[in-house]
């Protein structure tokens, strides 16, 4: 089970991201989040949402076990542990492992749903 | 901690190079919110009096609001304030699209611009660091290609806004646009960008914006996107947007048809939403936390390009007035209005009159260079946005406006200038609509329509009634909607889904930690608005009553086809409407606002200095 999209959707409003970061890190930031939406304007005109699919590649390459697995099959990067080598922001097939100057680990999707919660058009579901 | 906000006032002197940053003032943020009413106190106590609009000690001040880049629906709107070339007076555009969230993140409640560049410049702003760069390869360029050049240059990342040959060559109703195709549309704001030599403004931020209460904001946010999803007309609205307006216009009899003639063009099926959806739209497209995205990006075959839009505005001026009826000629014409850089309400406007006195014989073959100016002649209108842009021939009257041009061409002209204040109506035929007229005559920027949309209420109220509440209803609507300006959000979550306005009140308030009623902040509103009036005072030698007239044919022509046909107002009606509404607002009887009000307000310092 994991967050998804339907990218045909999405407007390109971020309020997904404003909810992520504001219920992951208590910051309205969506510089901050854990998903993307990347814009491809003006041809062919459409945006592309991507989303964390937890298949755990990131967890594979840390070199120090940093990134977990809880019983939910969520991946999670523990900033205590973590070396911030960055080998897994390189590693993820889906390009959702973030990173922001104000923090040394980086961070992705542990598929809270606030994005879902927030998102008008409804792109966003967890199957 | 000011909660809410970017911090900071970012002030770049183009004729010097340098930039500075403050900043940005509690007091002045609780006594005039952000948005557009930092525009106006900025432009009030920055600008020098009388200044020339195109000329340097203009002011182009860029300013999100406290809700921008917020968790609240609609957050993504920005404000562009100055002195406006194209009426002599206030210049408030509003765009929406992603820049004035990047702006806040950036950290900043407003950019001001002053002087003007020796050669074409870019803006850059990286968060902390801004750098004043050259535009020499770019100038000449179209907006949307300058757009994409500098994505492709800086990155996705960064939010970017752009002027055309419209505000390079100083046309008086050139645009600010953004994000392929939202504009800063109205009042000559790109012309006074151009005029200060700056191609395009670059944006990057990855700061947080403050939150006073994170908990409660965030439930009272999420309370806001709840009700919208939860909207009967949340549907409807996302799959057509504004284009959904235009068959009720029709159907009405408030379409401008033939520069405001009629309010039913034959054939206006062809322009629906339906329509429209159907033959061109390929993706929808939000500004900032949108769940009902107007913007409609569509893919206009015939014509080979691709364009956000058309949005009802733009179809209902460069469609419905100069009388075109195939949805990819609309939208053509709104691509190239777009990437020339003009205003398309204006631009429509301006060439449905000038294909009038075509068709009066006022002017002929000889003064539009062959051109045959009649109306439903689509290449006629893509051969005008094009010498309206680059100031050709006629095209150089008519880039002055359509009040300058109707002076020029005169034989009786000046009748059907549709123009109040110098700006050109928007897209709604007002001869059968009092309180939508009363709006268009008040508007402070002049005939706009989002101040105060309140047509629906004359439909509701009785269409040939004129009465006291139809001027309350234009003063309340005058306080709402440009509040959601200064609060740099979209107003159409509460007028087009209904969202509760007491959903804002918790929602501003966990956010800033000022605890304020939704009365408070239409305070704030009127205080802006009245302060915008001192401006016209202030800058326009002469200006008062005269000025909040709409031209003669409101009065003296009735409509000559569709469901209003026959319909007129009295000129005396027009009279009492306006009485009516300055004597409710606390004005005079030549529209001053009265000391008694003025204190009220809190602006007796500011009326001193006028």
């Amino acid at each position: 089970m994991h967050l998804r999209a339907d990218s045909s959707k999405c407007c390109g409003c971020r309020a997904c991201q404003v909810a992520c970061s504001l219920a992951n890190f208590g910051e309205n930031n969506p510089k901050k989040a854990r998903l993307a939406i990347h814009p491809h304007f003006p041809d062919p005109g459409v945006f592309e949402v991507r989303t964390c699919t937890q298949c755990g590649t990131c967890a594979e390459v840390c070199p120090v076990d940093a990134i977990p697995v809880d019983k939910k099959g969520v991946y999670d990067i523990d900033p205590e542990k973590c070396i911030a080598c960055m080998a897994c922001v390189e590693a993820c097939p889906e390009g959702v492992i973030f990173v922001h100057p104000d923090r040394e680990a980086p961070f992705k999707c542990i598929r809270c749903g606030q994005c879902v919660a927030h998102c008008g058009m409804s792109v966003l579901w967890i199957e | 901690m000011l909660y809410g906000y970017g911090g900071n006032i970012l002030r770049i002197d183009l004729t010097s190079g340098s930039v500075s940053t403050e900043p940005t003032d509690p007091k002045i943020a609780e006594k005039f919110l952000g948005g557009r009413g930092f525009g106006i106190y900025f432009l009030f106590t920055e600008l020098p009096r009388g200044a020339d609009p195109m000329g340097p000690d203009n002011l182009l001040i860029i300013s999100p609001g406290p809700l921008s880049g917020t968790l609240v629906p609609g957050a993504g709107k920005l404000d562009i304030t100055c002195k406006s070339p194209l009426t002599g007076g206030y210049a408030g555009a509003n765009v929406g699209g992603l820049l004035t969230a990047e702006i806040k993140y950036a950290g900043y409640d407003s950019i001001i611009l002053k002087g003007k560049a020796p050669k074409p410049v870019y803006i850059f702003v990286d968060n902390d660091k801004v750098e004043i760069r050259d535009a020499s390869d770019l100038w000449g360029k179209g907006s949307l290609e300058t757009e994409k050049i500098l994505k492709d240059r800086l990155g996705e990342e960064f939010q970017i806004a752009t002027i055309g040959p419209g505000g390079e060559n100083g046309v008086k109703f050139a645009c600010i646009t953004h994000d392929f195709g939202r504009q800063a549309g109205r009042g000559g704001v790109g012309a006074v960008m151009g005029s200060k030599n700056v191609k395009a403004i670059a944006v990057r931020g990855n700061k947080s914006i403050p939150v006073a209460d994170v908990q409660a904001f965030r439930k009272a946010a999420r309370a806001m996107y709840k009700a919208c999803k939860d909207s009967s007309g949340l549907q409807v609205w996302q799959r057509y947007g504004t284009a959904g307006v235009t068959t009720w216009s029709n159907e009405i009899g408030a379409f401008p048809t033939r520069n405001f003639s009629s309010g039913q063009l034959e054939g206006y099926e062809n322009l629906s939403g339906e329509v429209m959806r159907e033959k061109i739209v390929i993706t929808d497209k939000g500004c900032f936390g949108c769940p009902s995205p107007c913007g409609k990006w569509s893919h206009v075959k015939k014509h080979g390009v691709r364009v956000e839009g058309p949005e009802y505005e733009s179809t209902a001026l460069l469609g419905g007035d100069c009388a075109l009826t195939d949805i990819q000629d609309v939208a053509y014409a709104n691509y190239l209005a777009d990437d020339l850089g003009l205003d398309s309400i204006s631009a429509g406007n301006v060439i449905a009159f000038a294909m009038e006195c075509y068709e009066r014989g006022i002017l002929t073959d000889k003064d539009t260079g062959g051109i045959r100016l009649t109306f439903g002649n689509a290449e006629a209108v893509f051969a005008m946005l094009k010498k309206i842009a680059y100031r050709e021939g006629i095209g150089a009257i008519l880039a002055e406006g359509v009040k300058h041009a109707s002076g020029v061409f005169g034989k009786g002209s000046e009748a059907f200038a549709i123009q109040a204040k110098g700006m050109e109506f928007s897209g709604y035929e007002s001869h059968n609509a009092p309180s939508m007229l009363l709006s268009y005559m008040t508007c402070d920027v002049g005939a706009h329509h989002n101040r105060s949309w309140a047509i629906t209420y004359d439909i509701q109220t009785g269409r040939d009634a004129v009465t006291p509440d139809k001027a309350a209803r234009v003063i309340y609507l005058q306080h709402v909607r440009p509040l959601f300006d200064a609060l740099g959000a979209c107003r159409l979550q509460w007028v087009e889904l209904g969202l509760d306005l007491n959903l804002y009140v918790p929602t501003i308030a966990a956010l800033t930690g000022l605890d304020r009623s939704w009365d408070d902040l239409l305070k704030i509103s009127e205080r802006i608005w009245n302060l915008t009036r001192l401006f016209w005072f202030r800058e326009v030698p002469g200006f008062g009553r005269a000025w909040d007239m709409p031209p003669a044919r409101f009065y003296k022509e009735p409509v000559v086809s569709g469901p209003t046909k026959g319909k007129v107002m009295a000129l005396e009606d027009v009279e009492r409407l306006l009485d009516m509404y300055y004597e409710q607002r606390g004005w005079d009887a030549n529209g001053w606002p009265t000391p008694q009000k003025l204190e009220e307000l809190g602006l007796s310092e500011f009326a001193a200095a006028v």
